[in-house]
């Protein structure tokens, strides 16, 4: 050690290689081999706190060399980043398919998953196995609807929660940031109270998140006044879902207690028994509108996770690209709420956990979100059915089993966020 | 020549202008040292170089171009802005937070390629960082963190760089390196604009200052500029200026400022 120390360094340009340290892991190994070129190679460098760059510069003799052995070494740690990723978006599409499967055959009225498949394979590829035709009825019109409302519903509150999460620099974020479950409450209990049909329910609750959205997007523009907005819009959001609240609470006390009320409570409870064939386009056709352009531009996103002129220095549209996800964002969650009601603890979990299985790289954490999400719903709305006698409400479950679980995530994985 | 010109520009917010009629450029292979107290507009200035301000008069151009009508794509592909170190809160890995250098190259709805990311490792490689890579952004020290940030404006392959403060809250050692590193960049055919608070750093790498003061703004060469009694008039301290001639390093010079009780000096 000391010997390096005191080892001269001539100002022409030698210089000490690049320091490898040693968790570094393979990493260094790379950098040592593109080192070798620059004369110093497996010399541990003096006193690297954590490798604290001994980066000095590329020795100007052996420039051509070190750069063509680096680019090698670039193509080798290209290739292992690339692939890192994969298996987990395949796991993760893997296990959907087993719990999707699992969630046909489980519930009240059990039957095998072979029973199931014959069903599947009756209706999607023409085939005449024989089956029961209460089989058919439970699979088709009952489970059919529900399983994909809760992977829909899931998968969009979770992609709308990592959106929020990336575009408004904090990691506490959730899909109801700027007032859209709380806008699309209120036009639900205020259908509801009004005596409309679920359809109108549905239509109204949409609305409404789409509006409270549209109050808090609009008041924090003017605010702001064209500087940085961000910080507005997350003020403007808490004003705005504390308005509807409130409204949600006067739509109560107004209601008739012996027959709206209950009607209304029990839809902001939130649950998915009323998902049916006849209603899913209503929730399928925004979530597949909002999520397509979140996963075309969702790579922009990383850059306004470090703020606005950042972004915009590195050659982002930053007001486009967060009127966009905030516009997606928003038509996701309301048609989410409008199906089931205001569920919860999704939207704050998921991307956390997919960020601690895939990093924080938006390119991946989207999609990574959106399968959890769905997976993570569809396991709590089999349990809610499933479980006790009487069906549980959805958002009871999702806080019940999302609080402790992000209470977990918080002592496991802070590296992953502070 | 590459010619990135100041016309007669004021800068500022709505009626409040900051800084009035000022003009410079800086060319490839030219490095600008910005000097001036606290609180004068030299963020501001910047603001407007990078296009976030519209100049409230004046002409910031590039190559002729005036770039106050260039999208913010465009001005990234010229421009590499290396903004004040500071901590994002996600943990992203090195070569991530490089990578995203390449977004004014790919498009808005594409991730990076193979190539992208070779263009982040070579970045990387070039200021010998290369084996910060597989680390976490978060994880580093603030010296190494600057030179992350240096290698993303790199990555965007601008023909001019806009460092904040690339010094600031580094300690001696890194301060060296990375102005070793950015008179290399300058000498490689870069323009550079850069702010700073010691004055030193426009001796050690920088071919123009630019004073701002309250009262006047000055620009030339370092010696010119940078003088016992303009820095004296714009910061409000005493200096000394001493050179010293050595055969291998050329000239150094340094500024020292006098202060009152100097160790080992008390008592007498």
């Amino acid at each position: 050690m000391r010997e390096q120390l005191n080892r001269p360094i001539d100002d022409a340009g030698m210089s000490l290689p690049s320091a490898p340290s040693l968790e570094s892991g393979v990493g260094s190994l790379l950098a040592l081999s593109s080192n070798a070129c620059a004369g110093g190679a497996g010399e541990t460098a003096p006193a690297s706190c954590g490798g604290a760059g001994e980066t000095a510069p590329v020795p100007c003799g052996g420039a051509g060399a070190s750069a063509a052995a680096s680019r090698g070494a670039a193509g080798v740690r290209a290739a292992r980043k690339a692939k890192r990723a994969f298996p987990v978006l395949v796991g993760l599409g893997v296990a959907l398919v087993v719990v999707v499967l699992a969630s046909f055959a489980l519930g009240r009225y059990g039957m095998g998953v072979l029973d199931v498949l014959k069903v599947a394979s009756n209706q999607l590829l023409g085939t005449a196995f024989a089956v029961d035709s209460a089989h058919v009825t439970v699979v088709v019109q009952v489970r059919f609807p529900r399983i994909v409302a809760a992977l829909a519903i899931g998968a969009a509150l979770a992609a709308a929660g990592a959106s929020y999460q990336g575009l408004f620099k904090n990691p506490m974020c959730s899909p109801d940031l700027l007032g859209a479950s709380a806008g699309a409450g209120f036009g639900a209990s205020f259908a509801l109270l009004m005596g409309a049909n679920m359809f109108v329910v549905q239509v109204a609750a949409f609305v409404c998140g789409i509006v409270a959205v549209a109050l808090t997007y609009f008041v924090s523009k003017a605010v702001s006044r064209g500087e940085s907005m961000t910080l507005c819009l997350v003020l403007t959001g808490m004003v705005v879902g504390a308005l509807f609240q409130a409204f949600i609470t006067m739509t109560k006390y107004v209601a008739d207690p012996d027959d709206k009320l209950p009607s209304i409570t029990y839809w902001l409870m939130g649950g998915l028994s009323s998902a049916n064939l006849d209603d899913l386009p209503l929730l399928l056709v925004p979530v597949v509108i909002g999520l397509v352009p979140m996963l075309l531009f969702r790579y922009q996103l990383n850059a306004l996770s470090f703020g606005d002129e950042e972004a915009r220095a590195l050659g982002v549209n930053t007001r486009f690209v967060r009127a966009l996800f905030i516009a997606c964002a928003t038509l996701v969650t309301a048609a989410s709420v409008a199906a089931a009601g205001m569920i919860g603890w999704v939207g704050l979990v998921i991307p956390h956990l997919a960020r601690m299985v895939v990093g924080p790289n938006h390119r991946v954490l989207l999609p990574a979100s959106l399968l959890l999400g769905g997976l993570y719903l569809l396991i709590i709305d089999d349990l809610c059915r499933c479980l006790f006698a009487i069906e549980l409400p959805l958002s009871v479950l999702t806080a019940v089993i999302g609080a402790p679980f992000f209470i977990y995530l918080l002592t496991r994985g802070r590296s992953t966020w502070t | 020549m590459k010619t990135f010109e100041l016309k007669n520009v004021t800068c500022g917010y709505k009626h409040t202008p900051i800084l009035e009629n000022l003009s410079f450029s800086v060319t490839e292979g030219e490095a600008l040292c910005l000097l001036g107290p606290n609180g004068v507009g030299k963020t501001t200035l910047f603001r407007s170089m990078l296009g976030f301000l519209k100049p409230l008069a004046g002409t910031i151009a590039f190559d002729g171009q005036d770039i106050a009508a260039w999208p913010a794509r465009t001005l990234a592909r010229k421009i590499g802005y290396v903004p004040q170190s500071h901590t994002p809160p996600f943990a992203y890995p090195v070569i991530d937070v490089v990578t995203m250098g390449r977004l004014s190259r790919i498009s808005p709805v594409a991730s990076p390629s193979a190539h992208d990311l070779e263009v982040a490792y070579a970045s990387l490689d070039r200021l010998g960082a290369g084996h910060l890579a597989d680390k976490l952004y978060t994880q580093i020290s603030g010296g190494e963190r600057q030179m992350v940030l240096i290698a993303r404006a790199l990555a965007q392959e601008p023909e001019m760089l806009v460092m904040d403060e690339p010094t600031a809250s580094l300690d001696y050692g890194n301060q060296v390196k990375v102005l070793r590193q950015i008179s290399r960049l300058a000498r490689d055919g870069m323009a550079i604009v850069m702010t700073t608070h010691f004055p030193d750093h426009a001796f050690l790498c920088a071919t123009k200052v630019g004073l701002i003061t309250r009262d006047w703004v000055r620009f030339g060469s370092p010696d010119e500029v940078v003088t016992e009694r303009t820095l004296g008039e714009t910061y409000g301290v005493d200096v000394r200026i001493v050179e010293k001639k050595t055969c291998d390093c050329g000239t150094l010079k340094g500024c020292i400022p006098i202060v009152e009780f100097v160790a080992g000096r008390t008592a007498a």
